[in-house]
This record gives structure tokens, C-alpha cells and sequence, in this order.
């Protein structure tokens, strides 16, 4: 029973990191229409980031996260400008092939600056354990923070699209954007900043991933990039809520499937289940049923 | 019109058969480099895969990013094919076993199509995208806990268990070892000539057509009394029987394979070279497919720096070709192009 408890504590731990960087995905997802390939490796960006300024410049680990999201955040909106600006009237397989090529470009550039090597990542959480049931069910300190990272992420982001303007233009954005734009919305600079929040998400991901799983390496983004997405599908893509169920819901089949049934299949699991749930709800968990129009 | 077609069919397969006449004559007068000559198979296991893969990106118009599954399936059960007739049954005839081994490849990676068509066309746009990005991961996972061998004559199937009799053919994680290199560039031509020849022949005939209707117009399409399913069935299956087929080609031209040779990047490559050559134009896939195999051999030379000028040519050409200035500029200066010749010829 408390080994059962820790898998679960592990996935939702896992889940949650999961549930971060889908919410980068769902949103830009939400508002350009768009299939963000190259958002895992702003991930790994942020990561590689924090990671020089704590071992480089011996910042403290707060400060490394901030830098982290800086950088991530201005990539974030030079990638925007540069890459998926021009495109906005191109078919979407011409953005898809565009962000491929964003997201190759990331993985090379940080294999020339970097190297291909991996690297260590100490951990930035330095909170102690728990120790629960006579200490048997240990939740680390990292478990903890991530998932109190992922709360208050989610409450924010729900306050900042309901509550504030730029969070209503955004909303709106994602609605019409002809419509919007009529209503005097600076489109251009709501995308934009969709990407930058999309970007410093992904940055703070990062460095709970690599916190977590301490190897960094150029492609480390790429394969929690992937499942991130598929959370965001399976939570409905589009909505903040449904990344984060679907998030930490996939952590945790991830690690019980790990657990309980093969190491070598907890992925192949994973996409079963997700397979599953869009073949008995077309558009995810939380998502809406888009009606046809003739 | 009729004979339009059937005259850009010709250029298609004229430019196939030049480009294989051109290759023979530059293998046997020396002018190929050795790492040209190893990229011959698997550059036509690419154009194989592209032009499927255009079949069901452009003409059916699903985006698919688990194409790279199929060959896999392909490559996998073609190599026990290959391995079982030549080291099991006895069979010394290398062509034969090889052609046999390309036919159960596509039998497999047919037989996987069916079974994934089922759910996948169920579900529309980036959702079909991702549930075929699904498939394709569960397939290399699948394939990363198999193990089969080979005892006498008798093939052993086992899963997540590695403890099998006999030599192992497939084991698990690490692949199919010690695999007889029997592919050849003859047979890769040939096979290419054949998808050609069944993907433009498709396209061509009154399934093509009902399709394409099923692409441009799902919900008209279903008024006129098309079976929407069987034809969209039709078109992932063809494109998964002839990716299988690739895939055995392309196994069989390495002596180890594993499955994370057929990941996610896999169906990427692929798909970028269905774009890039454009969406729903075969020729285009063919020569992208060969380009964009040979650029990254070509760009050796810069050793660290290709695979980043790779991704910079990417992006650059999406901006260029999606770019309204520079189009209408280049049907300034070439005016006779499809789209203005069209409006010209309703004016």
C-alpha cells in the first residue's frame, strides 16, 4: 500500500511537470492554432540556462530559475517574430514544418554551445523530505515544490485569463481573431505575449525536470515535449484546466504503468490510454465539442 | 486533359529511370563517392516513404506524423522474413528473398494499417495527428520488447522475455543484429517504379477521385453517396502497405536496426520532405526526398554546423515559399503558372 502511495506521489510529481509545459502547448495552441514542436526545447533551453548560471556564475538557485525565464522568455518572442509571424496566413502544415525546423535548430545550437555530453543537474530544491507512516512514504522536497509550483501556476493563469485585460484579449484572440481585432485588440502583441507566458512556463519546467532527472542534455525536451502534448490533447486542447488533469493524469499512469505492468512499455501505456479516451471523447477530457456546420 | 496527365506521368517516371540510368553510369565509370553509394537504398526507401506518405498527407488529407511506425513494422517482420528463408528454409536465391521479404514487410505494415485506420480515421484534424503520432510510439515500444529467434527451422516469438532458444533474430531493445545486407539499388529502383506506379494509378482512377472529393469537401462528399470510410481506409492502408514495404528495403541495407531508428524524428523527416516538395505533388516528393537526403552528406564538410544549417535552410524556405511579396513576384516573372493561368482562362 505505501509502495502503491509513492508511485503515486512520483506520478503526480511527474504529472505535474507534465502539466507545466502543456499548459505552454495548450495555450499557444489556443490562441495561433499552431502545434509548437520546438516548446520541449525551450524546455531544455531553460534548463541548460539555469544550469550554467548556478555552475558558471555560482548564482544562487532562485536566481538562476529567473534568469532561466528571462532567456525563455525572450526566446520565446524572437522565435515568435521571426519563425511563426510571417506565417500567420500560411496553411498550418507549413507553421508545423516551420516550428520542426525551429525545434532542430534549438537542439543543434545547444549540441554546438553545450556539447553532446550530458550533463549533471543538481537539484535547485534544497526543501528537506517528509517522512509519513513511521516513515515509510517519503515525499521529497522536490515532489512538493513541483506540485506547489503547478498550483499556483494554474491559479494564476486562470486569474490572469479571467480577471485581467491581456487575459481577456487573449481569450478573445482565441475566439475570433478578425473580431478581435475590431475590437481595437493589438493581436500581433497578444500572440506574442502568449508565447512569452507559454515561454517562462516552459523555463520553470525545465528546471523541475532536470531537478528531478538530474541528466541535461540537448535532447532532453524533446521526448517530455511530446507527452506534454499528448497531456494537453487528452486533458482537450485549449483549456487550462484540461492540461493540467490530463498532465498530472498522464504522470501517473506513466509511473504506475512503469511500476506495475513493464518498465519498457509505461510509454506505449501511456498513449494507449490516450488513444482510448479520444476515440470515447473526440476533443479530450475537458474539451468542447466543436458542432459541424454545413 | 487526358493526355496532359499522361504526359506528366511520363516526365515523372522519365526523370525516375534517368536519375537510376545516371546513377549505374556514375557507379561503374568511379565518379561516386562512397557515401553517395550507401545512401542509394536508403534514398529509395525515402522516396518510397514520401510518396506514401503524400498519398495520405495531400491526396487523402490526413496529416500523419506516425509514418516511421508503419516502416518499422515493415522493417522488422521483413528482416525475420529475409532471415527465416535464407538461414531457416535454405534459400540462396538473395532476389527472391529479398522480394519476398519487401512483400511480407507490406503485407504487415498493411495488416498494422487496417488495424490503426480503424480508430485513427474516427477523428479529425490535429487530433488524427496526434493519435497517428500515438500509434507510431506504441509500435516502436512494442518492437522494443520483442524478441524473436531462430531454431532450426521453427521461428520463436517471445514477449518481454528474452529468454528464447535459438539464435536470437530480434532481441528486444537492441534491435535486429547480425542481419544479411541483401538490399540492392536495382531493387530499390524497382520498387520505387512500383509505387509510382500504384500511387499515381490511385490517384488516377475513380477511387483517387472520390478521395480527393472526400478531402476538398467531407460533408458533400458523403451527400453524393461516398463511402467516406472505406475510401479514407483505402488511402491510409495503400500508404502503410508501400511504407512497410520501404521499410523492409531500408532494414535489409543494414546489418543491425533497432526500433529507435523508426521514431518520432523518422515520420518528421519524412513529412518534411512531403512538404517541402509540395503538399499533393508526387514528382515534388521525389526530389525533395533525394535532396534532403543527400544535403546533410553534402554539408559534411561542415561537420558540427550541417544538421544547424539544415534546420536554418528549413525555416528559410517555409518563410521564402509562404511569403505573398515573393510569390507574387515569382508569378510575375513566370506567369504561365497554374493558379493565373486558371484565372485567366475564367476571365
Amino acid at each position: 500500500m505505501t509502495l502503491f502511495l509513492s508511485y503515486l506521489i512520483n506520478g503526480i510529481s511527474l504529472g505535474s511537470v507534465y502539466a507545466i509545459i502543456a499548459l505552454g502547448y495548450t495555450m499557444v495552441y489556443g490562441i495561433a492554432k499552431m502545434l509548437n514542436f520546438a516548446h520541449g526545447d525551450v524546455i531544455m533551453i531553460g534548463a541548460y540556462v539555469s544550469f550554467c548560471a548556478m555552475q558558471y556564475l555560482g548564482l544562487p538557485a532562485l536566481v538562476s530559475v529567473v534568469l532561466a525565464m528571462v532567456a525563455c522568455t525572450a526566446l520565446g518572442i524572437v522565435i515568435e517574430g521571426l519563425a511563426y509571424k510571417p506565417l500567420r496566413q500560411a496553411p498550418s502544415l507549413a507553421v508545423l514544418i516551420t516550428a520542426i525546423g525551429v525545434s532542430y535548430f534549438l537542439q543543434n545550437s545547444a549540441l554546438l554551445i553545450w556539447g553532446s555530453a550530458p550533463k549533471s543537474y543538481p537539484s535547485v530544491i534544497t526543501l528537506g523530505s517528509i517522512n509519513l507512516m513511521d516513515g515509510q512514504l517519503v515525499i521529497s522536497g522536490g515532489t512538493i515544490v513541483t506540485v506547489l509550483a503547478n498550483i499556483v501556476i494554474m491559479v494564476a493563469l486562470t486569474l490572469f485569463t479571467g480577471r485581467t485585460k491581456f487575459g481577456k484579449a487573449m481569450r478573445a484572440v482565441s475566439e475570433d481573431k478578425g473580431a478581435a481585432e475590431l475590437m481595437g485588440i493589438n493581436v500581433n502583441a497578444t500572440i506574442s505575449m502568449t508565447f512569452a507566458i507559454g515561454s517562462a512556463l516552459a523555463a520553470v519546467a525545465g528546471v523541475l525536470l532536470c531537478s528531478a532527472y538530474p541528466t541535461l542534455q540537448p535532447t532532453t525536451g524533446s521526448m517530455p515535449g511530446i507527452k506534454a502534448f499528448t497531456a494537453a490533447v487528452f486533458g482537450g486542447i485549449g483549456s487550462i484546466p484540461g492540461a493540467m488533469i490530463g498532465g498530472v493524469l498522464l504522470g501517473v499512469i506513466e509511473i504506475l504503468g512503469k511500476a506495475y505492468v513493464s518498465t519498457e512499455l509505461g510509454d506505449a501505456l501511456v498513449f494507449a490510454v490516450l488513444i482510448l479516451v479520444l476515440l470515447v471523447k473526440p476533443t479530450g477530457l475537458l474539451g468542447k465539442p466543436v458542432r459541424e456546420k454545413v | 486533359m487526358r493526355s496532359k496527365k499522361f504526359r506528366s506521368t511520363l516526365i515523372t517516371f522519365g526523370m525516375v529511370v534517368a536519375a537510376f540510368i545516371a546513377c549505374q553510369v556514375m557507379i561503374s565509370t568511379g565518379a561516386m563517392t562512397r557515401s553517395l553509394k550507401g545512401q542509394l537504398v536508403p534514398i529509395c526507401a525515402y522516396i518510397v516513404m514520401a510518396v506514401s506518405l503524400n498519398l495520405t498527407v495531400g491526396i487523402s488529407g490526413e496529416l500523419s506524423l506516425g509514418h516511421a511506425g508503419f516502416m518499422s513494422v515493415g522493417a522488422f517482420s521483413g528482416i525475420v522474413m529475409a532471415m527465416w528463408l535464407s538461414k531457416g528454409v535454405g534459400l540462396a536465391n538473395e532476389t527472391v528473398c529479398l522480394l519476398l521479404a519487401i512483400l511480407t514487410g507490406g503485407v504487415a505494415a498493411g495488416i498494422a494499417g487496417v488495424l490503426i485506420g480503424i480508430p485513427v480515421l474516427r477523428l479529425r484534424g490535429d487530433y488524427l495527428a496526434i493519435v497517428t503520432l500515438a500509434f507510431g510510439e506504441i509500435i516502436r515500444n512494442v518492437i522494443n520488447c520483442l524478441y524473436i529467434s531462430l531454431d532450426g527451422s521453427a521461428l520463436h516469438i517471445a514477449f518481454n522475455n528474452p529468454n528464447v532458444p535459438g539464435k536470437l533474430l530480434v532481441n528486444g531493445p537492441a534491435g535486429a543484429t547480425g542481419v544479411t545486407k541483401i538490399a540492392t539499388f536495382g531493387m530499390g529502383f524497382a520498387l520505387v517504379l512500383f509505387t509510382l506506379f500504384v500511387v499515381l494509378n490511385l490517384i488516377d482512377s475513380r477511387s483517387g477521385r472520390a478521395i480527393m472529393a472526400i478531402r476538398d469537401n467531407r460533408i458533400a462528399a458523403e451527400a453524393m453517396g461516398l463511402n467516406v470510410t472505406k475510401y479514407k481506409m483505402m488511402a491510409f492502408v495503400t500508404s502503410a502497405v508501400l511504407a512497410g514495404m520501404a521499410g523492409a528495403l531500408y532494414g535489409l541495407n543494414f546489418s543491425t536496426v533497432a526500433a529507435s531508428k523508426f521514431k518520432f524524428d523518422t515520420s518528421i523527416l519524412v513529412l518534411v520532405f512531403v512538404v517541402l516538395g509540395g503538399i499533393g505533388n508526387i514528382r515534388g516528393s521525389i526530389i525533395s526526398a533525394t535532396l534532403l537526403t543527400i544535403l546533410p552528406e553534402l554539408l559534411r564538410a561542415f561537420a558540427n554546423y550541417r544538421m544547424l544549417i539544415y534546420a536554418i535552410v528549413l525555416i528559410l524556405v517555409m518563410l521564402a515559399t509562404n511569403n505573398p511579396t515573393l510569390r507574387s513576384l515569382v508569378q510575375r516573372i513566370i506567369p504561365h503558372k497554374k493558379g493565373q493561368k486558371k484565372e485567366a482562362d475564367e476571365a
